[in-house]
């Protein structure tokens, strides 16, 4: 099963990205993905087994993108007025975030969606603790208010 | 034609992205806040100026290599979504681990 998949995940970007249908190309395409497959089946997909969590953990990731890129459009509007107003209103300051998320993977999809909206950076993370980098009080606040973690608790259902 | 004045608006407004983000390195005191600005404009400045890129190929109508072009296209685009707040936080962690000192607004000029 797992083979099976990531064949089939290989295979396509294959065909994506030569573009080429004819036989010499899409069998070439075949022995190539098999080949990496068999040798490398273990780093793309790392549980034993797929649990129907794991789909729909998927599922609501892909729910979750289009309200981040929302607001990654509404802070970047804010980044750039900071940038071309005169006196230049920023006040940088590193504040710490307490998290409740648990499990590695929301604490990255965490991280990366802050630092993805502007304004506001994951310097680290030490024991639940996010350091962050934040432009502005505006985006700190923003961070602060925890709509962003809510929605990525949710995701990974670690309310 | 109406593909086509999209296809420009989002390229437009992709480039007005990238000119901030190139003024506010300028502009900007110090490492982290130029972080700010070198790393983020352009993450929206090439997610639209692709989109548009994409929407202009398709500008000819839907053959098949015109599908592929664009889905290339945004494909490079989900790439950079990925690589580039990583490699943000990883020059800023950088700068953090080097104990660069980073800038605060003094009290005085509030």
């Amino acid at each position: 099963m797992k083979y099976v998949i990531v064949f089939l995940v290989l295979y396509l970007h294959w065909i994506l990205w030569s573009g080429k249908f004819d036989v010499f190309h899409l069998s070439l395409g075949v022995i190539s993905c098999a080949l990496v497959t068999f040798m490398s089946h273990n780093l793309y997909i790392q549980s034993e087994k797929l649990s129907p969590r794991i789909i729909k953990e998927s599922f609501r990731f892909i729910k979750y993108v289009p309200w981040l890129l929302y607001q990654i459009i509404l802070s970047n509007i804010h980044v750039a007025s900071l940038v071309l107003s005169p006196g230049m209103p920023i006040d940088p300051k590193i504040i710490r975030y307490k998290t409740k998320l648990k499990s590695e993977l929301s604490l990255v999809t965490f991280a990366n969606s802050i630092t993805l909206t502007p304004g506001t950076i994951t310097a680290d993370i030490v024991d639940g603790e996010y350091y962050v980098h934040a432009l502005s009080k505006k985006v700190a606040d923003d961070l602060m208010a925890g709509e962003m973690e809510d929605k990525v608790a949710q995701i990974f259902e670690e309310d | 034609m109406i593909v086509i004045t999209i296809a420009v608006a989002l390229i437009v407004a992709g480039t007005f992205f990238f000119v901030t983000a190139t003024l506010g390195l300028l502009r900007f005191p110090d490492f982290y806040t130029r972080m700010h600005a070198a790393g983020k404009g352009d993450t929206l400045g090439a997610l639209l100026s692709l989109a548009g890129l994409a929407l202009y190929n398709l500008n000819n109508g839907f053959s098949v290599e015109a599908i592929l072009i664009s889905m290339k296209i945004l494909i490079i685009a989900l790439f950079i979504f990925i690589a580039n707040p990583t490699a943000t936080h990883a020059i800023t962690k950088a700068g953090l681990v080097c104990s660069v000192k980073p800038w605060e607004k003094k009290e005085s000029s509030k």
